[in-house]
């Protein structure tokens, strides 16, 4: 039983966070920072995209690093 | 969004998915049997039926900005995965997706496997095969209609554009009887991974409460921005050790050289 239910977790990580786990981790912390300052009358349209700017050289130069 | 936008996304999306999990079971029918084969697709189908009723409900009675921050957190997780995985095949830097290879692979495996059988599988390696096969890729079907569906409250036209591609494929499959590498799926990866990322975005930062300067027409600048960034980001891998362009600069300078 045990074992089935890492296993399911294993596959449940691997299907939600993929390869880069701080791919998964930049996102929600995006978004909850714009939840924050849209909760805040701040305009935050900007911060994801510039959160995809940043976050996405970062993951491709750990990927590269790593061969 | 346009429903022809969301027919095409989710179309395209589930004709990636659609060209692995038929790779699979070409494999397992090839090289095993195909009455167990064929058990293991009506079973996984039956479990994505019964994952489909369960989950389809309880999104759509989210509150829109629930699950739309809900979903456009995974969008963008999956469709950052995707173009990653893009940029570094474009690059040089990671092998292509190569149905073949992946055909040759798992016939060779399938034809090791000893025969075992019980009841109505008398071949437990090709039903599970390809059970494991459609089910994985079929997860992802449902997810990509459920969400796209869902959230532009359009879940009949997602699951029709998803039948259509899923339809399309398998009889494609069934025709030729052989792995589907001519479908040009790294670079359909690439679109479906823009798609996803841009949609991701967009939905994510309305369901955190962003307006998005005018309003769904922001999806007409997010989407061509991402596909230009990315495709810079291919270029400058390529000139990194190991990526494509570098590999060629090595290979030149060694011809002069000899």
């Amino acid at each position: 039983m045990g074992a089935r239910i890492r296993a399911f977790g294993a596959f449940a990580y691997d299907f939600v966070v993929g390869d880069d786990w701080l791919v998964a981790a930049g996102v929600v912390v995006g978004l909850a920072l714009t939840y924050l300052l849209s909760h805040d009358s701040v305009t935050a349209w900007w911060l994801i995209p510039v959160l995809l700017v940043v976050l996405l050289p970062i993951s491709l130069w750990r990927a590269v690093r790593r061969d | 969004m346009g429903s022809g936008a969301l027919f095409i996304a989710v179309f395209l999306a589930c004709a990636v998915e659609a060209v692995e999990a038929t790779t699979i079971v070409l494999a397992a029918g090839t090289a095993r049997e195909w009455r167990s084969t064929m058990t293991g697709v009506g079973a996984a189908l039956v479990a994505l039926a019964v994952i489909t009723a369960a989950l389809g409900p309880a999104v759509s009675s989210l509150p829109l900005p629930a699950l739309r921050l809900f979903v456009g957190a995974l969008l963008l997780i999956f469709g950052l995965q995707w173009i990653r995985k893009a940029i570094l095949r474009a690059s040089g830097h990671k092998a292509l997706h190569d149905e073949d290879a992946i055909y040759a692979k798992q016939v060779s495996a399938a034809q090791q496997a000893p025969r075992q059988g019980t009841g109505l599988v008398t071949d437990m390696y090709a039903f599970t095969l390809s059970f494991k096969g459609v089910l994985l890729e079929g997860l992802e079907v449902v997810f990509i209609v459920l969400t796209f569906g869902g959230n532009a409250h359009q879940v009949p036209l997602a699951a029709l554009a998803a039948a259509a591609a899923v339809v399309l494929i398998a009889l494609v499959g069934v025709a030729v009887r052989a792995p589907l590498a001519r479908v040009p799926e790294n670079t359909l990866k690439f679109v479906v991974g823009i798609m996803l990322t841009a949609f991701g975005t967009f939905w994510g930062a309305e369901g955190a409460g962003v307006h998005w300067p005018g309003s769904d027409a922001a999806l007409l600048v997010l989407a061509p921005a991402i596909l230009v960034f990315a495709l810079l980001l291919v270029g400058v891998l390529r000139r990194l050790p190991g990526g494509a362009r570098s590999e060629q600069a090595a290979a030149a300078a060694a011809v002069e050289v000899s």
